[in-house]
C-alpha cells in the first residue's frame, strides 16, 4: 500500500499558464473551491516566452477593424477548419478581455492618443495585437498571477499530475506527485479543466520549454475525450537557427511586423513569389509598395498600401524559407536572413528588446546593425481536445480544456496573436462554465482505493527498475524521429515508419530506468513524460497518415495541394477504442450560418485556392 | 564543429531521503560538490553543459528550468561564486573568467534553502507577494494613459522572478531578514504599483514598517545582478525611500496630514 495525501476541490485547474490561470480566477470569483496545480513554478509557465502580443479587435490603432473582420481573419488563416463558433466568441470576446488585464495591473503599450497600442502581424487585415514590447506573455502571466494570488485560491506547484479518474463515465479527480518532496497527491474534484499547453517537445528543433511534453492532450485521451486535428502544427517560420544550442528559439512574428525583410542567399526577397491566390489581393507586388505600407504604419497612418508579403500566414512563410532551402538558396546555416536594420537603431531597441537582448547574448549578433539567421520551429499544435464551442467541456462530462491544449479555434493554422486572446477568452468560459457545473452537484465522486494504488505503482514503476536506458536518451531519439518524418513536410512512407518507430520507443521506455530518489529528480520525471509524448506523437503522425492533402500546417510532399472536395470540411477526430488501441474517424462542424457565411470571401469556400 | 572538454564543479546533495529544504550553506551535511568531464560546443550555455551532464552521467541531476531564453527566471544559479541565469551564461564568457585547469563551479543560490543540488525553495517569494496590495484604478475598462507615463513602470514589469537580486542582497544573505525585508524584487514590484498613473492606494507606510526598505543601504548588488537590466536600486528603491522620507519626516507634509489634507 503507497501513502498519499487527499485534497477535495470543486475544481481542480491543470496548468498555470494564461489559459489556467485565467480558468482559476474565474472559477474562484464564482465562489467555489479552487486548486491550481502546476508542473512549473507559478509565473514560469510557456506563456510566459510568448512575445509579439494578443489579438483583439480594439479597433485603437485602426477604426475599420471590428470582430467581423477578426472573425474572417481567424477563418481564412485557418483554412475553415475552424470550429466557426469558438471564432465568433473569441472575436467579440477578445477586447474585454484585453481591457480587463489592464484593471488587474498590466501596463500595454500606448498609442498617441492613450489607449492600447496595436501591432501589425501575419494574417490580421489591421494592426491588431495588443503588445508590450516583445514581452507581451510576460506582463500577462504576471498580471494573472498578481490577480490570481488575492482570490483565494490553493495553488500546488511543482505538481506533476498524471492520471485522471472517473467516476460512473464522469470526472472525479486525479493523480499527481509533488517534485519538491516527492510524494503522491490525490484531488477529488467536481469538475477538473485542463490548460497543459502544447506537445512541441516532441520535435527536436521547438520553441518550446520543457514543459511541453502533451501531458494534458494525453491525460484526456487516455481517459476516454474525443482529440480533434492533431494533425495540425504550426512551424513558426522564424526561429533560431544559429548556434546550435539556442536552435529553435522564437524571433517574434513581431520582427515582420515592424518592417523585418526575408532574404535568401542571393539577396532575394523571396516571401514575392510565395503569395497564395487567396491572399493575392491583400499583399503588395513590389517592394516599394511593401516598403510604403511600413512607412505609414510607423509614422501611425491608416495603410492605403497593400502590407509585405512576409506578413503571410506563419504555414505560408514557413514552408516558403523550406523549399528556399530545397532549391539550395539557404542562409550560410541553413536558413533565411530576417533584417530589422535598416530601421534606427534605437526604434528597433525599442520594440524589439528581447530580440535584440537574444541575438546580442546568446548568438553574438547586433540585430541593429546584422541580419538574423532563421528557420521554422515546431510551435504548436492546432489540435488537442475537443470541446463545446461555449462551455469548453470535452465528450467527458466533467472535463474542460482550453488554450493549446484544446481545438476548435484556429483550424488548420493559428494566426499569430491569436493564442494570449484565446488563453483569456476560453480560459475564463472554461472556468465559468466547470464552476457552474460543480456547484450544481452535492458531492465528490468516488474514487476507488484500487485505481489510486494502481496509478501510484504505475508512477513508481521507472524508479524500481535497473540497468535500462537512461530516459533522455529515448526523449532524444523521439525528437530526432518526429523531426525527420512528421516534421513540416511529410510522406506516406515516412508516416508509416513514424507509426513503427513509435511502437518501437514505447517498448523501450517502458523499460528505461532514470535511478536516483523521488525527490526533485529529473530523470524519473522524464520516464513519466514519455509516455504522454509517445501517445500525441502517435496521434499526430496517425492523422498526418489519414490526411492526404496539404492545408495550413499539415503539408503532404506525396499530395501538395488542398483537396477541398474531400478534405476541405472535415476535421479527424481520434478516440481510444475499448481495446485501448487508437482510432480515427472524419467529421464536419455545423454548418456556417448565412450571417456569419457572408463576412467570409466567397472565392476562398467554393472556388479552388 | 569545435568541441572543448571542461569539468564541471556541482553541488550535490546526498542520495537517499533527506529533510526537506535544509541551508545550503551547511554544505557538507547536506551534500558535496561532484566534478564531471563533459565536452561543451560552440555557442553553448551553462544550462546546456548541466543538460548534457543530465543525459550522459547523472539524469537525477536536480536542476530547474523552463525557457532557456532569459525570459522566465527559473534556472538560477551561482556559477562561479556568481548569481546568474545558466541559460544566459555563454560557456565562452566563462571560460574566460575561469583560470586554466580550473574546474567551473555551480552551486544553487545560497540566500534560499535548499531543495536538492540546483534547486531552492523560494516559496518565501510567493508568500511575499501575497502581501502586495493590487493596483486601484477607476471602474471602467478602457484606461487611458500615456507612453511616458507607461515607459515609468513598464521597467520594473520586466522583472523575470528569478530572484537573483533577493539571493545576492546581504540583508537577505547574510542577515536572514525574510520576515521583516521585503527584497529588492519586492521593492521593484511596490514601484511599479506606486508609479501607476492610474492608481489611488498608499503603500507608503507599509513600505516603511512591514517592508523594512530601510534595512537597503543602497549597494547596488541588486542591479548588478539584474538578468533583465531593471535599474533596481536608482530607479525603484530610491524613489521608495524618497517617498518614505516625505511622508513621515517632511516637516510641510507632516503639518499638512495633521490638518487633514493628503499628499
Amino acid at each position: 500500500m503507497y501513502d498519499y495525501e487527499c485534497h477535495e476541490h470543486d475544481v481542480v485547474v491543470i496548468g498555470a499558464g494564461g489559459a489556467g490561470l485565467r480558468a482559476a480566477i474565474e472559477a474562484s470569483s464564482m465562489g467555489v473551491s479552487v486548486a491550481l496545480v502546476c508542473k512549473s513554478m507559478l509565473g514560469k509557465a510557456h506563456t510566459v516566452m510568448a512575445e509579439g502580443g494578443a489579438a483583439a479587435a480594439l479597433a485603437n490603432k485602426d477604426s475599420r477593424d471590428s470582430w467581423k473582420t477578426h472573425f474572417r481573419d481567424t477563418m481564412k488563416g485557418g483554412k475553415y477548419l475552424n470550429d466557426w463558433r469558438m471564432a465568433r466568441i473569441h472575436a467579440q470576446e477578445a477586447p474585454d478581455r484585453i481591457r480587463e488585464l489592464e484593471t488587474w495591473g498590466a501596463v500595454f503599450d500606448r498609442t498617441r492618443e492613450g489607449r492600447i497600442n496595436q501591432r501589425n502581424f501575419g494574417g490580421h487585415t489591421y494592426p491588431r495585437l495588443a503588445h508590450i514590447g516583445d514581452a507581451t506573455g510576460l506582463e500577462i502571466i504576471r498580471t494573472l498571477q498578481e490577480k490570481g494570488v488575492h482570490m483565494g485560491m490553493d495553488v500546488f506547484m511543482e505538481f506533476t499530475v498524471c492520471r485522471l479518474f472517473t467516476s460512473s463515465g464522469r470526472i472525479s479527480g486525479c493523480l499527481a506527485y509533488d517534485r519538491q518532496r516527492g510524494r503522491a497527491h490525490v484531488f477529488k474534484a467536481k469538475t477538473i479543466v485542463l490548460a497543459t499547453g502544447g506537445i512541441t517537445r516532441c520535435w527536436s528543433v521547438c520553441s518550446g520549454s520543457w514543459e511541453y511534453t502533451g501531458d494534458g492532450h494525453a491525460l484526456a485521451y487516455w481517459t476516454g475525450a474525443e482529440m480533434g486535428d492533431m494533425e495540425f502544427v504550426q512551424f513558426h517560420p522564424t526561429g533560431m537557427i544559429w548556434p546550435p544550442s539556442v536552435r529553435g528559439i522564437l524571433v517574434t512574428e513581431g520582427v515582420r511586423g515592424e518592417g523585418g525583410m526575408l532574404r535568401n542567399s542571393e539577396g532575394d526577397r523571396f516571401m514575392f513569389n510565395y503569395v497564395p491566390e487567396m491572399f493575392r489581393k491583400e499583399f503588395a507586388d513590389t517592394e516599394e509598395e511593401a516598403l510604403a505600407w511600413v512607412e505609414e504604419v510607423i509614422s501611425d497612418k491608416q495603410a492605403t498600401n497593400r502590407r509585405p508579403p512576409e506578413l503571410l500566414t506563419r504555414d505560408v512563410v514557413a514552408k516558403a524559407i523550406n523549399s528556399e532551402k530545397a532549391a539550395g538558396r539557404a542562409s550560410e546555416h541553413g536558413g533565411a536572413y530576417l533584417n530589422i536594420s535598416w530601421r534606427p537603431a534605437d526604434q528597433v531597441r525599442k520594440k524589439l528588446p528581447g530580440m535584440y537582448h537574444q541575438f546580442k547574448e546568446l548568438a553574438g549578433v547586433d540585430i541593429t546593425k546584422q541580419a538574423m539567421e532563421v528557420g521554422p520551429t515546431a510551435h504548436y499544435v492546432m489540435g488537442g481536445v475537443k470541446v463545446d464551442p461555449e462551455s469548453q467541456e470535452s465528450t467527458v462530462p466533467g472535463l474542460y480544456a482550453a488554450g493549446e491544449s484544446a481545438t476548435g479555434l484556429h483550424g488548420a493554422n493559428r494566426l499569430g496573436g491569436n493564442s494570449l486572446s484565446d488563453l483569456v477568452t476560453f480560459g475564463r468560459r472554461a472556468g465559468l462554465y466547470a464552476s457552474k457545473a460543480a456547484s450544481a452537484m452535492d458531492t465528490w465522486g468516488e474514487i476507488e482505493e484500487d485505481e489510486i494504488q494502481n496509478g501510484i505503482d504505475h508512477m513508481m514503476a521507472p524508479l524500481n527498475r535497473e540497468g535500462g536506458e537512461n530516459p533522455a536518451a529515448i526523449v532524444h531519439d523521439l525528437r530526432e524521429m518526429m523531426q525527420e518524418k512528421v516534421g513540416i513536410i511529410r510522406t506516406r512512407e515516412q508516416l508509416v515508419e513514424a507509426l513503427d518507430d513509435l511502437e518501437a520507443l514505447r517498448v523501450r521506455s517502458q523499460s528505461c530506468s532514470p535511478g536516483g530518489g523521488v525527490i526533485y529528480n529529473p530523470g524519473w520525471h522524464q520516464a513519466l513524460e514519455l509516455e504522454a509524448m509517445i501517445d500525441v506523437s502517435q496521434m499526430c503522425a496517425l492523422a498526418a497518415l489519414e490526411r492526404e492533402e496539404s492545408r495550413g500546417g499539415h503539408t503532404r510532399d506525396d499530395f501538395p495541394t488542398p483537396d477541398h472536395d474531400s478534405w476541405g470540411k472535415v476535421n479527424s477526430v481520434i478516440t481510444k477504442d475499448s481495446d485501448g488501441n487508437m482510432k480515427i474517424e472524419h467529421r464536419s462542424y455545423p454548418p456556417i450560418p448565412d450571417e456569419l457565411k457572408q463576412l467570409l470571401d466567397s472565392d476562398d469556400l467554393d472556388g479552388d485556392s | 564543429m569545435m568541441k572543448k572538454q571542461v569539468t564541471f564543479r556541482v553541488f550535490r546533495s546526498h542520495t537517499g531521503e533527506r529533510p526537506y529544504a535544509s541551508h545550503p550553506r551547511t554544505e557538507s551535511s547536506v551534500g558535496k560538490m561532484s566534478d564531471y568531464e563533459v565536452e561543451y560546443d560552440e555557442g553553448m550555455v551553462v544550462l546546456d553543459v548541466i543538460h548534457r551532464i543530465q543525459a550522459e552521467h547523472a539524469p537525477d541531476l536536480a536542476c530547474r528550468w523552463n525557457c532557456k531564453a532569459g525570459k522566465c527566471g527559473s534556472c538560477s544559479a551561482e556559477v562561479n561564486g556568481k548569481s546568474r541565469l545558466m541559460c544566459m551564461t555563454r560557456m565562452s564568457d566563462i571560460m574566460e573568467e575561469t583560470p586554466e585547469n580550473e574546474p567551473v563551479t555551480v552551486r544553487p543560490m545560497q540566500g534560499f534553502p535548499l531543495i536538492r543540488d540546483l534547486v531552492t525553495d523560494v516559496s518565501w517569494a510567493y508568500e511575499m507577494n501575497k502581501k502586495m496590495v493590487p493596483v486601484n484604478g477607476p471602474d471602467k475598462l478602457d484606461w487611458e494613459f500615456n507612453q511616458n507615463e507607461a515607459d515609468r513602470i513598464q521597467e520594473f514589469r520586466q522583472c523575470i522572478e528569478c530572484m537573483l537580486c533577493v539571493n545576492t542582497c546581504h540583508v537577505i544573505r547574510e542577515h536572514e531578514k525574510f520576515d521583516d525585508f521585503a527584497g529588492p524584487r519586492f521593492f521593484v514590484r511596490m514601484a511599479g504599483l506606486e508609479m501607476h498613473p492610474l492608481d489611488t492606494e498608499s503603500r507608503i507606510p507599509q513600505i516603511k514598517e512591514d517592508f523594512g526598505i530601510g534595512y537597503c543601504n543602497i549597494t547596488r548588488c541588486c542591479t548588478e545582478v539584474c538578468p533583465a537590466g531593471i535599474n533596481i536600486t536608482d530607479n525603484a528603491i530610491i524613489p521608495l525611500k524618497e517617498r518614505v522620507v516625505t511622508e513621515y519626516y517632511d516637516p510641510i507634509a507632516m503639518i499638512a496630514r495633521k490638518i487633514g489634507i493628503k499628499r
